[in-house]
C-alpha cells in the first residue's frame, strides 16, 4: 500500500509486519521514533504477542535481546551513535553466540564533541563485530531491508544491522510502498533457532572456549558472512518476486558501463551523488563519463562484486561519511583492497561528518577535480581551512588553549551555521 | 514466615537436624532424587561457598518449578569453574553472556517465555533465575540489576557474595568489607586493607525498589536458603536473594571452615539475614549465640593485619560497631518475627 510517512514510522511498521516477539526500547536520537511507534503498536494491540521492554540502557537493550533470542524469540532493537557504542560488548556477544537479532542503526556521529547529526561513524566503528551491516539508500529500502534482514539473520544464525541515515531518512516524510502481512508472512518463515534454552533439552550456551577451538569458531563466523555474500543477492531476488521491487542486494551501480570515474558511497547520499552525476553527464556540463557504485552490504564486504563494478573505470572516488583518524577512509580501505592490482587511481573523500550537508555544488567541483585526477589521496570535503589554521595557530601560541570545539565555533560564528 | 529456624537445630548444636523433619520437609539435597543442577566434577576450590550455595539454591528452584528452569549466569567464578567447554556441570538450560548484563539477559529470557506461552507455543511454564557473584551484581552488573528490579521483571536474581573479585585474583569489590585485605586494598601503609565509609549493601538497595521479594542468606543455614528460594519461586516479579558465600581463597580461611565462617558472619551480626516482601522486612534470622567480631575476623588471613603483636583494637572496634548497627537496625537479637 502506498503511503506518505516518516522513515522511522515506515521502518517500525515493517518491523511489526515481521512479527517480532521481543522489542527492547531505549531512546536515542535519531532512532527514537522507531521504538516509539513500535511501543504504540504493542500497547494498542496492533502488534500482538510481542513483549515491549523499556530498558535502562542500550547495553541492557542488547542484553535483553540476547536473552530473548537465546530463548527462541525473534528479537529487535534500534539504536544510534553513543547508544551503539554503549552496547558494544553485548553487540560482539550477540554475534559470537550466533543470535539472529535485528537492529536498526539510525546512523549518527560519535562524540566528543557531542553531535546528534548524521554520519556513519557509529556503525562503521562496529565493522569487525561480526554483524552483517546493510545500508539503506531510501526509506523504501530501509523498510524493505528490515524484512530481508530477519530472514537473512535467522537463516544464518547471525545478527544483522540495518543502517539508515539519521534524520535524513529517519525523519523524512516520503512515499513508501508498505507491504501487507500476507506478503511478509509468505517471505519470512517463523524463527527456528539453532540453539535454544529449553528445560526439556538443556544446553549450556556461552561457556569458555580455549585456543584449541577459538580460531575455528571465529573462522566459521567469517565463513557464514561469506555465505551471506551469496545469500544477500538471492534474498533480494526472492524479495522482488514477492514484493515486486528491487531492494537490497550487495551493491548497485548507476551509469557505470562507460564511466571513467566512479563514485563509491553508502546510504542516502547516493541520491545527491546520482543527481550530480546526471548533471555532469550533460554535454553542456562537460559530458563527463562518471558513474556511481552504491554499496548496500558493508559487512560482508563484497570484494569481488566491487572489483567487477569498477573493472571498466580508470579512477574511483570513495565518498564516505566516516573517518579513520590517522589513516583516512574506512570504506575506502575496503574498496582499495577490492581493486588490488587493477591499476586504478583511487581517492578518498571524507564528507558529511556530524551532519554537514553534502551539496551538489560541492560534489560537482569535487568530481570535476577527480576526473582530472587533481584530488589529494584524502580530501575533507568543504573543510574550513581558515578555521582549522586559526586553531592550530592558537594552540601554538597558548598552552591552555581551551576546548577545541568551542574555539572553532567562536571563530566560525553562529551565523556560520547558515552555510550548512 | 516461611521458615522456623530453631526447630531445625539439634539441641545444643548448630547442626541441621534434617532427620528430625517429616520427609516432605527435608532438604532437597537429602533426597536421592535431587536434581544435581550443578553437577559434581566442576573445578571450584575446596570448600567453595559459592558452589555450595549455588547447588542448594538452584536445586531448590528446580524443585519449586518442577524442573522447568532456565539460568543466566554472569562471568565469574561460578561461570568459570562450572563450564569450560566441552564440559559443563549444568544440568539445566544455562547461558553465560557477559559480566555485567546477567539481569538483562534474564529479562529477555523471561520475556521470550511470556510471549511463547501467550502464543500457545510453549505448554509448560518455565521460570528464570539469574546468578552472579558480588562483582557481577553490586558493581558491573548493577545498572542492569536495578533495571530488572524497577521493571519488576519475572526473574529471581541470586547474588553469591564472597566479598571480592575472587576469579581474577581477589580484588576489591563494592561488597568488600572495610579493613579486608585484597589485591587492590593491600595490607600495607598506615590504614591497611579496604577503607571505611565505602561499599554498599545491595539487599538494602533491592528493598528500596519495593520489589516483591528480597532475602539474604548464608551457606551456614542451608535450610533457610532453600526455604527462601522456594518462597521466591512462589512469587512473580523481580526477586532478589543475596547469599553470603565465604571464599577460602580470598578470605584466607581453611576450606573446612566455610560454613563456620558463614555462621560466624551471621552470629556476630556482621551479615544480617532477613526476608522482605514489597520493601518491608518480614523476618530476620535471629542471632542464636552472639559473638564478638574478633571470632569472625581472626581466622581470616584477609584480616591478619588486625591481629599482629599489637591488635588493632580501634579498627576491630569499628567493625564491631558495624555489626552492632546491623543488630540494631535489623533486630537480630529478637525472636526473628517482625
Amino acid at each position: 500500500m502506498l503511503k506518505q510517512t516518516e522513515g522511522s514510522r515506515a521502518v517500525a511498521e515493517a518491523v511489526a509486519l515481521c512479527r517480532p516477539e521481543v522489542i527492547c526500547a531505549y531512546p536515542i536520537s535519531p532512532q527514537t521514533h522507531i521504538v516509539e511507534a513500535l511501543g504504540e503498536m504493542v500497547k494498542e494491540g496492533a502488534l500482538a504477542d510481542c513483549e515491549y521492554i523499556n530498558v535502562e540502557s542500550e547495553f541492557a537493550a542488547m542484553s535483553v535481546a540476547i536473552g530473548a533470542s537465546a530463548a527462541g524469540a525473534r528479537s529487535y532493537t534500534a539504536t544510534a551513535s553513543q547508544g551503539l557504542l554503549f552496547m558494544v560488548e553485548a553487540v560482539y556477544n550477540a554475534s559470537g553466540l550466533g543470535l539472529p537479532i535485528v537492529m536498526t542503526v539510525a546512523n549518527r556521529a560519535i562524540g566528543a564533541p557531542i553531535n546528534i547529526w548524521n554520519d556513519h561513524s557509529d556503525s562503521l566503528s562496529q565493522r569487525d563485530c561480526g554483524w552483517i551491516q546493510l545500508f539503506a539508500e531510501t526509506n523504501q529500502e530501509a523498510l524493505d531491508l528490515h524484512i530481508q534482514a530477519f530472514k537473512l539473520a535467522e537463516e544464518l544464525s547471525m545478527p544483522v544491522m540495518v543502517c539508515m541515515d539519521g534524520f535524513i531518512l529517519t525523519h523524512a516524510y516520503e512515499r513508501v510502498d508498505m507491504p501487507d502481512q500476507a506478503q511478509v508472512d509468505a517471505y519470512l518463515p517463523p524463527y527456528e533457532p539453532r540453539q535454544v534454552l529449553d528445560p526439556n533439552e538443556p544446553v549450556s550456551i556461552g561457556a569458555m572456549v580455549g585456543p584449541e577451538a577459538f580460531t575455528e569458531v571465529r573462522y566459521l563466523a567469517h565463513a557464514k558472512q561469506m555465505q551471506a555474500l551469496e545469500r544477500i543477492p538471492q534474498l533480494a531476488a526472492e524479495f522482488r518476486s514477492v514484493f515486486g521491487r528491487d531492494s537490497g542486494g550487495l551493491l548497485r551501480t548507476y551509469m557505470t558501463d562507460d564511466a571513467e570515474t566512479v563514485v563509491v558511497a553508502m546510504g542516502s547520499v547516493l541520491g545527491t551523488i546520482k543527481d550530480t552525476v546526471d548533471a555532469m553527464r550533460q554535454p553542456e556540463n562537460g559530458g563527463h563519463k562518471i558513474g556511481v557504485l552504491g554499496i548496500t552490504s558493508y559487512r560482508p564486504f563484497p570484494l569481488a562484486a566491487v572489483a567487477a563494478a569498477l573493472k571498466n573505470c580508470k579512477r574511483f572516488v570513495v565518498l564516505e561519511k566516516s573517518l579513520a583518524v590517522g589513516i583516512g577512509g574506512i570504506v575506502a580501505t575496503d574498496v582499495r583492497m577490492a581493486v588490488t592490482g587493477m591499476g586504478l587511481k583511487g581517492f578518498t573523500v571524507i564528507a558529511g561528518l556530524g551532519g554537514r550537508a553534502i551539496t551538489v555544488k560541492s560534489l560537482t567541483a569535487l568530481f570535476e577535480k577527480a576526473t582530472r585526477e587533481e584530488l589529494d589521496l584524502v580530501t575533507f570535503l568543504d573543510l574550513d581551512w581558515k578555521a582549522v589554521n586559526k586553531q592550530l595557530e592558537r594552540e601554538k601560541v597558548r598552552r591552555r588553549s581551551g576546548p577545541v570545539a568551542e574555539a572553532l565555533l567562536r571563530d566560525v560564528g553562529v551565523v556560520g551555521a547558515r552555510n550548512y | 514466615m516461611s521458615f522456623q529456624p530453631v526447630k531445625f537445630y539439634q539441641t545444643g548444636t548448630f547442626t541441621v537436624g534434617n532427620r528430625l523433619l517429616a520427609p516432605e520437609e527435608r532438604s532437597v539435597q537429602a533426597s536421592a532424587k535431587r536434581f544435581n543442577s550443578l553437577n559434581s566434577g566442576h573445578r571450584a576450590c575446596q570448600g567453595c561457598g559459592e558452589a555450595l550455595g549455588a547447588r542448594y539454591a538452584i536445586d531448590a528452584a528446580m524443585e519449586a518449578t518442577d524442573g522447568q528452569l532456565v539460568a543466566a549466569n554472569a562471568t565469574g567464578c561460578l561461570e568459570v569453574f562450572s563450564t569450560p567447554y566441552p564440559e559443563t556441570s549444568w544440568q539445566i538450560p544455562w547461558i553465560h553472556s557477559l559480566f555485567g548484563n546477567t539481569a538483562a539477559v534474564a529479562t529477555g529470557i523471561a520475556a521470550a517465555i511470556k510471549v511463547k506461552r501467550k502464543k500457545g507455543e510453549q505448554a509448560q511454564d518455565v521460570r528464570v533465575v539469574a546468578q552472579g557473584g558480588d562483582g557481577g551484581t553490586t558493581d558491573i552488573g548493577f545498572g542492569c540489576l536495578s533495571g530488572m528490579f524497577e521493571r519488576n521483571d519475572d526473574v529471581l536474581y541470586i547474588c553469591y557474595d564472597n566479598q571480592g573479585y575472587m576469579n581474577t585474583g581477589v580484588q576489591r569489590s563494592s561488597a568488600t568489607p572495610p579493613a579486608a585485605r585484597t589485591a587492590t586494598t593491600m595490607a600495607v601503609g598506615p590504614e591497611p586493607g579496604n577503607v571505611f565509609g565505602q561499599g554498599k549493601f545491595v539487599p538494602a538497595i533491592a528493598l528500596a525498589h519495593d520489589i516483591p521479594y528480597v532475602a539474604t542468606a548464608t551457606v551456614a543455614d542451608l535450610r533457610d536458603l532453600e526455604a527462601k528460594v522456594r518462597r521466591a519461586m512462589e512469587i512473580r516479579g523481580a526477586r532478589y536473594i543475596h547469599i553470603l558465600v565465604p571464599c577460602p581463597l580470598g578470605w584466607g580461611t581453611a576450606s573446612q571452615e566455610t560454613i563456620h565462617m558463614a555462621r560466624l558472619a551471621k552470629e556476630t551480626g556482621i551479615f544480617p539475614v532477613f526476608e522482605a516482601e514489597h520493601g518491608e522486612i518480614k523476618s530476620v534470622l535471629a542471632i542464636r549465640r552472639q559473638m564478638p567480631v574478633e571470632e569472625y575476623l581472626k581466622p581470616q588471613k584477609r584480616y591478619a593485619h588486625l591481629f599482629g603483636k599489637q591488635p588493632n583494637v580501634a579498627v576491630i572496634a569499628r567493625l564491631q560497631a558495624m555489626a552492632d548497627r546491623n543488630i540494631k537496625r535489623y533486630g537480630l537479637l529478637g525472636q526473628g518475627e517482625r
